[in-house]
């Protein structure tokens, strides 16, 4: 149940930390005394069995829900004490979309550049939904897409949302193996370029340096 | 103040895309009002004197039935946690939410009450007061509906009890606010009313929208 991983990398400042987490649900104990540590270049994948706790875990990590004993800390500070700031970094991607399907795929992500304060031009906007095989689809309303093709969406949402650390739960559901493969690259891209990474999935992951947290 | 109105074009524009459920709450309100002088016939003084009181009632009942739609739809599709994730404060990204339902269920309401209160022979110094009390009146029915229509999201049957939980807190609205109409219809000054209808908006403009994002965050947790 606990995972000590990493070290402090001493050139960046990013790090995201879990000191002594732990979640009760009702009766049950999902997990206790949690520990990890990522760094500015780290995925770290959360495994286990359905209902073991995985999307509780990274609620927590987000500061949607609080854990019942321990910390998660942000650059070394509590999440409590600057969420704006930490909100500023964090992408989280749930397993629900969270697009309105009454807006085309380009509103989606211009609605969502204006709500998280991020500068997002036109040709920008296209250009990432283009990458992700939706040229001809930017005018589409949501609700014409398939489900794999609202994932790219958020993939394109991911490229535009100029967040240093990502929270995914799930991220490969519903892609085809091409867009299995472009989010692998999407994910190399964000990693190398100093980003961090917490996911979970029930598929292998391709990814170089995976960390693993086994609930 | 860009996260402010970054939401209300959200709204304005998902609202735009689905015309049917707001014409829906505007139908409601000229279909009921409009029952009321059919159903009684041409009695005019009595007519006149039901008047601010119908109005009111129909008013809070088509703004309740735009209220359920606030935040529901955001709720169900992960949209509210996304929100609550924006590094931009939750109050103001949760008034302009307000301020979108103000402008899509209680400022239509204002513009047809003259047409309405012609209907119930209003003079046209009570239809201006009429118009007036709205606009003062409905901004804070929006703003204490959201109060339940946070409260009650994801609760089965979350719209009755959102009904329960807020019509007894319209009540000042509609004493003051049909009060000042037959006030004026029987030649008494209405500034007593207007004062404490701007002074009940004032209120809840301090405080409703950190109660309504309060009760957001807790829902999704």
């Amino acid at each position: 149940m606990t995972a000590y991983i990493s070290t402090i990398s001493s050139q960046s400042s990013l790090a995201l930390e879990a000191r002594a987490l732990g979640c009760v649900r009702g009766d049950k104990t999902l997990f206790s005394g949690l520990n990890f540590l990522i760094t500015a270049g780290d995925c770290l994948h959360v495994r286990g069995e359905n209902g073991v706790g995985k999307t509780t875990l990274l609620r927590i990590l987000t500061g949607l829900s609080q854990p019942e004993s321990g910390a998660v800390l942000w650059n070394q500070q509590a999440l409590n004490s600057q969420s704006s700031a930490y909100h500023r970094d964090l992408l989280f991607l749930g397993h629900r979309d969270a697009l309105k399907e009454e807006l085309t795929a380009l509103e989606n992500l211009q609605m969502y550049a204006a709500i998280d304060d991020v500068q997002l031009l036109l040709e920008d906007a296209m250009a990432a939904l283009r990458r992700f095989g939706l040229r001809g689809r930017e005018n589409l309303p949501i609700h014409c897409l398939s489900a794999g093709q609202k994932r790219r969406v958020l993939m394109a949402r991911m490229l535009t949302r100029q967040a240093r650390l990502w929270i995914l739960d799930e991220p490969f559901n519903a892609l085809d193996a091409k867009a299995v493969v472009e989010l692998e690259g999407l994910i190399a891209e964000h990693l190398s370029a100093g980003g961090l990474l917490v996911l979970t999935s029930h598929q292998a992951v391709n990814i170089a340096n995976v960390k693993v947290l086994e609930l | 103040m860009s996260a402010l109105l970054a939401m209300i074009r959200r709204d304005l524009l998902l609202v735009m895309r689905r015309k049917s459920e707001v014409l829906t709450a505007l139908f409601f309100f000229v279909v009921v009002t409009s029952l009321f002088p059919l159903g009684i016939g041409a009695d005019t003084a009595l007519l006149r004197k039901i008047a601010p009181g119908v109005i009111w009632v129909a008013a809070l009942l088509s703004t309740l039935l735009g209220l359920q739609r606030m935040f529901a739809a955001d709720y169900a599709d992960g949209a509210l946690e996304q929100i609550a994730l924006s590094p931009q404060p939750m109050v103001l990204l949760v008034a302009g939410k307000m301020i979108a339902h103000w402008m899509v269920c209680g400022l239509p309401l204002v513009i047809l009450a003259p047409i309405i209160g012609i209907q119930f022979d209003l003079d046209t110094s009570s239809l201006y007061i009429l118009m007036g009390t709205l606009l003062l009146g409905t901004p804070v029915l929006s703003l204490l509906g959201s109060i339940g229509a946070a409260l009650t999201l994801g609760v089965r049957g979350g719209s009755i009890l959102m009904s329960l939980l807020v019509l007894p807190l319209y009540i000042p609205v509609l004493i003051f606010g049909a009060g000042a109409v037959y006030a004026n219809s029987v030649g008494l000054g209405t500034s007593g009313h207007f004062s404490l209808l701007g002074a009940l908006l004032i209120l809840a403009l301090a405080f409703v929208p950190w109660v309504t994002a309060a009760a957001v965050k807790i829902a999704i947790e």
